[in-house]
């Protein structure tokens, strides 16, 4: 064993072969789609349209939201049937922002109030509505709504050693009470309509195809941030002490570690990770409603992740972008088969690839090396013969 | 603390009043030579006394062995000094001056109690040296966690234990990998990793081969004088291998204290155990 190798061993490196790769890709990504779209001629097949483009950024807002859950399912061992609560608090930041951006465009034109609110007689906006007309504050809401949820949410639950199971069901509850509050049109948020008709997003209009691709290319960056956020985590010392807390939570309290510090930690961040998902999801659909806390949803998220593969980082961003490719082609040619589809393969997953797509690589890898010592060990006999 | 104790407290002015003291001191004071002090400790279960009276001495750099029977409270007591369980009455006290009955299982951890359960928990899924850095004293806060690396000194420390448990050429095998015997001394190794006054370790050696008790006998013995070892342990030719003290536990108190011979040779221990 070399002294470098060794020294990865001890402490990996943030940027490792795989994470390379995986960014590399990303780039690629990053820059193709943009030129394709923009420099390629219509006219051209390989000319990518501003919708292809689009439905591209909503799958690499999924692939963030993905990498969020698995930072607390795969590493930190928190099954969260709620994520889908952090992830809409974060569009809903958005969406408010890209509300006030409307001004007197609206169907009443009022300059300060949105449509329904005028349509429910309201007369000023209510205070928690001040500040999201500056995209400084709004940004600042994106990370601090679900952050403040996440970390008031998690230190009682963590505080009060709830775990597994019913862990995951009070956070069900929790998005379902969300879903119900966001409901309301007295809460202020648009009611069941929730929040749309957004116009343009810092001066620029949400239509152009320029400010699709730059909703995208923020996209792209905000994925690989996030990725080597989670990476830079998980590297660390903290990131095993996550994984100990995730095998064996006891034993990790008696070596004296705060479990409930740990896990509010990740989880916070986790749920930051998903409101920036959010944020970068609503101005590409357009639209942001109660339906986003469904707890539906939050379980889709985790279809994703174990599809993908658990614990692996690129498993996640994996599993998002095929499970949700899967979902637009399947609603577009059987619109009625997608929900046994997405049981069908949650059951196949859970029964033959309990480590996902990354689990499968992982197995291909294994069975190559295996094959090419098998060979050498052969090439020697034969060495030897001769 | 209810207003007459306190009003005592503030009588007596030949000391420092003890809630002036700091909390959760770190430097334990053992000038009695005596580590650990357990008092009239009572706990009971739905009705059912696990400990029973309790009175408990372990001096400093002592190796004792805890034998009794099933049920005779040995786990329920390593688990009132470790903070997992709160005795109904009694004290205990690290030391003449930590009062472990008001700290949390991370802060005992802190003041030097190091504890090793029946069943071999290791971290599976992480290599025998992160399970052994993530046990080494250092700050354990969330941050400092983040940012932590490891120096040149707080390697040595890792080689010196894994050569201790002579898990060396296994380093970088994940924990899972290693057979019974290895996770046990794996186990030892990272409580060692704590820098524990006081070691408590609950039977090491079951499931082991005759050699590898062998081996554990040998690292125990020469653990203790540097620590205090309390060993819990059913296996008695173990307890008679290695043991210069031994108490017996029944039903929740001490039923006899001594060397083994002496202990063995006691009716009432002998009337418990059937003849052993």
């Amino acid at each position: 064993m070399t002294a470098a190798n060794e020294l990865n061993l001890i402490q990996p490196r943030l940027l490792d072969k795989g994470s390379q790769r995986f960014l590399l890709v990303l780039i690629a990504v990053g820059v193709l789609v943009p030129v394709l779209n923009l420099l390629v001629p219509e006219s051209s097949g390989l000319h990518l349209s501003t919708y292809t483009v689009t439905l591209l950024g909503k799958y690499l807002a999924y692939a963030l939201l993905a990498l969020a859950v698995d930072l607390v399912w795969g590493y930190l061992g928190i099954l969260s049937l709620g994520h889908g609560a952090f992830f809409a608090l974060g569009g809903y930041a958005m969406g408010m922002y890209l509300m006030r951006q409307i001004g007197d465009r609206g169907v009443y034109g009022n300059p300060d109030l949105p449509d329904f609110m005028v349509f429910l007689n309201w007369n000023e906006l209510p205070w928690y509505w001040h500040g999201f007309d500056q995209f400084w504050f709004a940004m600042l809401m994106v990370l601090v709504a679900p952050g403040v949820l996440a970390f008031v949410f998690g230190w009682f639950a963590f505080r009060s050693r709830v775990t597994g199971v019913y862990l995951s069901i009070i956070t069900q509850a929790l998005t379902y009470a969300l879903l119900l509050a966001f409901f309301r049109n007295e809460m202020g948020f648009g009611g069941n309509n929730g929040l749309t008709d957004f116009k343009d997003i810092l001066g620029f209009s949400l239509q152009a195809d320029t400010t699709r691709i730059a909703l995208f290319s923020a996209t792209v960056l905000a994925l690989a941030l996030g990725y080597l956020i989670c990476r830079a985590i998980i590297i660390s010392r903290l990131g095993r002490v996550a994984m100990a807390v995730r095998d064996a939570e006891n034993r990790v309290r008696f070596v004296g570690y705060r479990v409930e510090h740990i896990k509010l930690f990740v989880f916070c961040v986790s749920a930051m990770l998903a409101g920036v998902a959010g944020a970068l999801y609503v101005p590409q659909v357009g639209i942001i409603n109660p339906s986003e806390f469904s707890p539906l949803n939050s379980i889709e998220m985790l279809i994703w992740v174990a599809v993908g593969g658990r614990a692996t980082l690129y498993g996640a961003v994996i599993g998002a972008l095929l499970v949700n490719y899967a979902k637009t082609w399947l609603t577009g040619a059987l619109p009625d088969a997608w929900l046994f589809a997405l049981g069908a393969l949650f059951v196949v997953v859970t029964l033959f690839m309990p480590k996902g797509i990354a689990g499968l690589v992982q197995q291909y890898r294994d069975m190559r090396q295996q094959a090419a010592r098998n060979n050498g060990g052969a090439d020697k006999v034969e060495e030897k013969a001769a | 603390m209810s207003v007459s104790s306190l009003f005592n407290e503030l009588r007596q002015t030949d000391q420092v009043f003890s809630f002036m003291q700091p909390q959760g001191a770190t430097n334990l004071n053992i000038d009695k030579g005596v580590i650990l002090y357990l008092e009239d400790i009572s706990v009971s279960f739905d009705g059912f006394k696990a400990i029973n009276n309790l009175n408990l001495y372990i001096r400093e750099g002592e190796l004792r062995c805890i034998i009794g029977p099933n049920g005779a409270g040995k786990t329920t007591m390593m688990d009132i000094i470790t903070g997992k369980t709160r005795p109904d009455s009694g004290s205990a006290w690290f030391g003449q001056n930590i009062n472990l009955l008001e700290m949390d299982e991370p802060a005992i951890s802190k003041a030097g109690i190091g504890r090793k359960f029946q069943k071999p928990t290791v971290f599976e899924q992480l290599s025998v040296w992160h399970n052994l850095e993530l046990c080494m004293a250092a700050p354990k806060t969330v941050f400092t966690t983040l940012k932590a690396r490891l120096n040149g000194e707080q390697r040595d420390q890792i080689n010196k234990v894994l050569t201790l448990i002579g898990l060396q050429d296994q380093r970088f095998l994940n924990a899972g990998a290693l057979s019974h015997g290895q996770k046990q001394w794996l186990e030892i190794g990272m409580l060692l990793m704590q820098k524990p006054r006081l070691l408590l370790v609950d039977e090491p050696v079951a499931g082991m081969t005759h050699q590898e008790m062998d081996r554990t006998g040998e690292l125990l013995t020469s653990l203790a004088g540097e620590h205090s070892i309390v060993l819990v342990e059913h296996d008695m030719d173990f307890v008679r291998s290695i043991a210069r003290h031994v108490t017996v536990l029944h039903q929740g108190s001490v039923l006899a204290e001594g060397t083994m011979d002496q202990v063995q040779s006691n009716p009432k221990v002998v009337e418990v155990y059937l003849g052993e």
